[in-house]
């Protein structure tokens, strides 16, 4: 493999500074003393982040964010592993159909499916409610549990469970023992991933999340909507300092090329 | 057993179904209901909201606006991501691993804290990116960055860029390196291995990942409405307006549902082109 010539690493530095400034800018200013948005200089200030004690909504909508992450991952990758098993090993009428069907909600925009649940929620009750919130983000987390619940469940080597079967194992003992053990890192990955989406998740939300049911991002949104202020860079730079924890942990425990490099195959 | 697939994807195809085929089909006959301002949404049907959407000139000129904005975040991330991603794979093995995490990264870290920064950055007259241009002379009066399209296409830019620089990864991690070498050994110059042997190879790469970042950016929400304020709309931000403070349901949805299908049309006549064109290089 050929080096590099020293243009290219001018231009490969410009670049990472393109993307890392604006996350860079957040977090800088979030340690601003002063009252107004401003790059600290000479002193360094935790007092906008002492400040987010000050507005439970911030506070009560990261708990919510958390739950309903969690939640509906949960739910997305219990769904998603007996049809990952479907779809990798048998081959049935309708089977692209519905791999297709499950990989939808990441070509349809976000403001259309934003809209088709604030019109079914409303028609059905469930307005501005949790469960609502809850059965939207299932729905948009789906295609990344699946994604990864697949790729394990075609990697599947089928003697071991043929194996347990010979030697006298219920269909039920080899699911719980063989099988599941085998999709399991799969599936956390797939569950951490869907989790990382639910949490950013803002362009469908807002438009289903009513006052008292809104997420960490829509919170921010709207604040923002309003006005720029430290307060906002510093619950910012909160959720990129959890984001990133959660995206070394991610790739540590499973590589982040492997978890996003199959990702840029759906747009096919 | 012929029924066990079918059994065993029950619970995710009712989901679907309910949560998704059904709301979707709502939106589609709510863009032909009726809208008052004191009567509220009428269960009618009628062309009303199409005809607004499609003739009167304040919708083309957003939706014009909505896809010239697209196009160029498109172009910007190929021209600059490719390469990038190009760059990135000929780096030695630790930095490789560092780097595409630096990059791709951000594609993970919330979208509205990515555009607070460039709020910051760009921040009226007195932003941080107006400053240095100012202070290293490049221009005498700042540039307007907030509330225009160009500040639009440079944060959307930054936004989409990861999938750019992935698509095109993806693609050369399937290109041989030894035909690279076979090209430098009958004496090609570094740019002819460029043009002639890597570019043509990592070309579907870019056309998808140029796909994914059209679909994206044309339905953009979160940065066009902090970047735009409340004035500059594009798609996205209309139907929210029309949705939850103009209350206009039908005419929302009906901008939604064009949206949509102006969408799936661009991506699938694009895919179809690219397939047909690079069918040997997918074979």
């Amino acid at each position: 493999m050929s080096r590099n010539s020293p243009l290219a690493v001018c231009y490969h530095a410009l670049f990472t500074a393109f993307m890392l400034a604006p996350i860079l800018v957040v977090c800088f200013v979030a340690f601003t003393p002063e009252g107004y948005l401003s790059f600290p200089t000479d002193r360094w200030s935790l007092r906008w982040f002492y400040a987010i004690g000050r507005y439970p909504e911030f506070i009560s909508a990261f708990w919510r964010s958390l739950l309903l992450g969690a939640l509906s991952s949960a739910v997305a990758v219990a769904i998603s592993v007996p049809a990952a098993l479907a779809i990798a090993r048998h081959r049935f009428r309708g089977r692209e159909a519905m791999t297709t069907l499950f990989m939808s909600p990441l070509m349809i925009p976000h403001v259309v499916l934003g809209i088709a649940f604030l019109r079914f929620f409303t028609e059905v009750g469930l307005g501005g409610t949790f469960v609502g919130l809850v059965l939207a983000h299932i729905v948009i987390v789906l295609p990344f549990a699946l994604r990864l619940t697949l790729a394990s469940a075609v990697g599947l080597d089928r003697a071991l469970e043929h194996a347990a079967l010979s030697l006298g194992a219920s269909e039920w003992t080899v699911l719980k023992r063989i099988t599941l053990p085998l999709v399991l890192p799969g599936l956390v990955s797939g569950w951490a991933l869907a989790f990382i989406n639910s949490f950013d998740e803002v362009t469908m939300t807002v438009f289903i999340a009513a006052p008292g049911t809104e997420t960490l991002p829509v919170r921010m949104f709207l604040y923002i909507q309003d006005n720029i202020d430290p307060l906002v860079t510093s619950v910012s730079a909160c959720v990129i300092a959890v984001t990133v924890l959660a995206l070394v942990a991610l790739d540590r425990a499973y590589g982040l090329e492997r978890l996003l490099v199959g990702r840029s195959d759906d747009g096919r | 057993m012929k029924s066990t697939p079918y059994l065993l994807s029950l619970p995710a195809l009712l989901l679907f179904a309910v949560v998704v085929i059904v709301p979707l089909g709502m939106t589609v006959l709510l863009s032909f209901h009726d809208w008052g301002q004191y009567k509220g949404i009428e269960p009618v049907f009628i062309l009303k909201n199409w005809r607004e959407v499609l003739t009167d000139s304040y919708y083309l000129e957003m939706f014009g606006r909505t896809f010239r904005i697209a196009l160029f975040v498109t172009v910007l991330t190929a021209v600059f991501g490719a390469p990038e991603a190009y760059i990135l794979n000929r780096m030695k093995s630790p930095w490789r691993g560092i780097f595409l995490l630096v990059i791709l990264g951000p594609l993970l870290i919330s979208v509205v804290a990515r555009t607070l920064g460039w709020a910051l950055l760009f921040g009226g007259n007195s932003g941080l990116i107006n400053k240095a241009l100012i202070s290293w002379g490049l221009i005498s009066a700042p540039l307007p960055f907030m509330f225009t399209e160009t500040g639009m296409v440079v944060a959307l830019a930054h936004v989409l860029m990861p999938y750019m620089v992935l698509a095109v990864w993806a693609a050369l991690q399937r290109l041989d390196p030894q035909v690279e070498n076979a090209a430098v050994a009958l004496g090609a110059g570094p740019f002819t291995v460029l043009r002639r042997i890597v570019l043509p190879q990592v070309m579907p790469g870019i056309l998808s990942g140029a796909i994914i970042v059209f679909a994206l950016a044309a339905s953009a929400f979160a940065t066009p409405a902090i970047i735009g304020g409340r004035r500059l709309k594009v798609a996205a931000t209309l139907a929210y307006d029309e949705f939850l403070n103009t209350l206009n349901w039908p005419l929302g949805a009906a901008v939604a549902v064009l949206l949509l299908v102006a969408l799936v049309v661009i991506v699938v006549g694009a895919s179809r082109l690219v397939e047909r064109r690079y069918a040997q290089v997918f074979g």
